[in-house]
């Protein structure tokens, strides 16, 4: 009886611990969703608050109607994980299945090629240079497909170790005595195989892909249109700060002022870019999980 | 047998073909390899920028050298000794922070019997998946000197704080917003080797008396003691690194706060594109590509010598 009551007391704690925890991660994304739906002048007055004085739909209404800019940066950032991704995962694939075959010759030389690059890399500097001025991506939308995000080595070590272990070496070498080309065998046998690891790094791939801010801020300096909705959020957050820490200095700061959405138009510029992560996530979230459990244990 | 029998008629086809049957799969290491070239290998040599005076016009390699005065001057700056105490210090107590609430949560949560732990599991997750600029954001909305919903509901009718003035705040709210993303990611390797333990363990020790919190201290925990210091030995290893979002845009790159918000990363990118030093930016990049080069190999040798299973190489 006595045990009962402690299992009890252990249950009713927990929930408490774990539903405070909870409450803490979801209450800023519920702050900011309330936010965006509150009257203007009523956040003037108020400031953000969990319980407008107001409710209005102005600030979507903005966004959405105005043909502004965020709707183009929306695009953009579609256009922008769904062919990264693509490419991303094909290349990381390939070279992962590549790296399984145990009797390519070479293979170990490759594998630390692919390794090492986890151990050390040349820095922002080198990296920013090389990118500039020998292949020319500033401001060009490929800043933001090409650097870091493609493929890299931990996407490339997980998968290769899945094809190692969850493609059986019997069943290829079985296709191959039918008579299956090396490509006929990795299309028809080892993908259809790896579908839930290829699942999870598309995730990866992709949620870096919607999230990715720096490619932008670092390589469009000009090129403002093709900015992402973070690149957006970004720059609208920063002409913010700088208006509030310079609005002495500025002469005439009503006209920079009017420039800037106002200030639930700018959380709901927010909410429109976490919406689709959040839209998938109870979809997606399974699957992340198992990536996670599996990368983690191996780094 | 049969496999024996197989392998053996295999093997003398499969060496004859061998090199036909390899010229496939690297056409399709090629994209892969390539990529690997540009974006890690052909920036790699580029580090011997710091031991140069570059000029934009003679490129990387054209500049004339200017052997160790780059690292000289940036020694001899406050700077370095601010960036690296900073990212030092951070990840230290994010270390422990994390590892603490990860390692509760994830006894917590094994031990939860309602239906719902998946919900709590699924929710503390979510922040993981933010980008930076959207928690900027949310931190924004509380911490917003004019709208903000500390200053303005917390703190009504009392003196409004400009948050993003004032260092001594810092140092808590940026180990609070880097726990706060990544306690569900954290907790999830544990949760997952809590679950993998024999629950005969547990039961064995309930029959014979044990109470819950004997049971946490003496199944649970001595049983994660290997993950934890597997875990912990690999943070240790990338401790020369810092979340460049997390230090640069939850700040705001608020320059009042540089003293407290500055890390290497942070620097390096103001040095390249904010202040145009770019000589001394490469030097930073190096100091923490050399130091941090050290650091993951002898973290990755003590994860060895506890065990190799579990290493990385």
């Amino acid at each position: 009886m006595q045990k009962m009551g402690q299992e009890k007391r252990f249950q009713i704690f927990g929930n408490i611990v774990m539903i405070i925890i909870t409450l803490a991660a979801i209450i800023p994304l519920i702050l900011l969703a309330i936010s965006s739906f509150t009257d203007n002048d009523a956040l003037i007055r108020n400031g953000y608050s969990f319980v407008p004085e107001k409710w209005s739909t102005y600030a979507y209404e903005y966004i959405f109607t105005s043909g502004n800019a965020v709707v183009h940066a929306y695009m953009i950032s579609f256009l922008l994980t769904a062919i990264g991704t693509l490419c991303g995962l094909t290349i990381t694939t390939l070279l992962a299945y590549a790296l399984s075959k145990k009797f390519l010759p070479g293979r170990g030389v490759l594998t630390f090629l692919v390794f090492f690059t986890m151990l050390f890399n040349g820095g922002l500097v080198p990296t920013y240079i090389n990118y500039t001025t020998v292949f020319g991506l500033k401001n060009t939308f490929f800043a933001l497909l090409i650097p870091g995000l493609l493929m890299n080595a931990f996407n490339i070590m997980m998968m290769k170790s899945y094809f190692v272990t969850g493609v059986p070496e019997e069943i290829m070498e079985a296709a191959y005595i039918d008579g299956a080309t090396e490509f006929q065998a990795f299309f028809r046998i080892a993908l259809p195989l790896a579908k839930p690891i290829i699942a999870t790094i598309g995730l990866f791939i992709g949620i870096g892909y919607w999230n990715d801010w720096m490619n932008g801020y670092i390589y469009l300096t000009k090129r403002t249109d093709l900015y992402s909705i973070q690149n957006l959020l970004n720059r609208m957050i920063q002409n913010i700060q700088f208006l509030s820490t310079n609005s002495g200095t500025i002469a005439n700061a009503n006209v920079g002022l009017a420039n800037i959405p106002s200030v639930s138009v700018r959380m709901a510029m927010a909410v429109v870019g976490v919406l689709p992560i959040i839209v998938i996530y109870p979809f997606i979230q399974n699957n992340f999980v198992k990536g996670i459990t599996l990368g983690g244990v191996k780094g | 047998m049969a496999k024996k029998v197989y392998k053996e008629q295999m093997s003398p086809a499969k060496k004859k073909s061998l090199m036909k049957r390899s010229i496939p799969i690297y056409i399709m290491a090629l994209p892969g390899l390539i990529y690997l070239f540009i974006n890690n290998y052909m920036p790699m040599p580029g580090i011997v920028l710091a031991f140069k005076n570059y000029k934009a016009k003679d490129g990387i390699y054209g500049s004339a050298w200017a052997g160790f005065k780059n690292f000289k001057y940036l020694f001899s700056t406050q700077d370095a000794f601010v960036i690296t105490r900073n990212t030092i210090c951070y990840n230290l107590v994010f270390i422990v922070v994390n590892l603490i609430f990860a390692v509760g949560v994830a006894i917590i949560l094994s031990e939860l019997t309602s239906k719902a732990k998946k919900l709590y599991q699924s929710v503390i997750l979510l922040p993981y998946l933010l980008s930076a600029v959207i928690v900027s954001y949310l931190v924004f909305a509380f911490l917003s000197p004019e709208n903000g919903f500390v200053n303005n509901t917390i703190l009504r009718g009392r003196d409004p704080i400009s948050w993003y003035q004032e260092k001594k705040y810092w140092p808590f709210i940026l180990v609070f917003v880097n726990l706060w993303k990544g306690i569900g990611y954290n907790c999830i390797i544990y949760l997952s080797t809590i679950i993998g333990f024999d629950r005969g363990l547990y039961e064995a020790a309930a029959i014979d008396g044990a109470t819950k919190w004997q049971q946490i201290t003496k199944i649970t925990l001595p049983l994660l003691r290997p993950t934890v210091i597997m875990l912990t030995l690999m943070a240790v290893g990338r401790i020369f690194y810092s979340d460049f979002g997390l230090f640069y845009q939850v700040p705001q790159n608020s320059g009042a706060l540089l003293s407290v918000t500055n890390t290497i990363d942070t620097y390096v990118y103001r040095g390249l594109l904010e202040l145009g030093d770019i000589t001394m930016s490469a030097a930073a990049g190096v100091y923490q590509s050399l130091v941090g080069f050290v650091l993951v190999l002898a973290a990755n040798l003590a994860v060895k010598k506890i065990d190799p299973e579990s290493a990385l190489f």
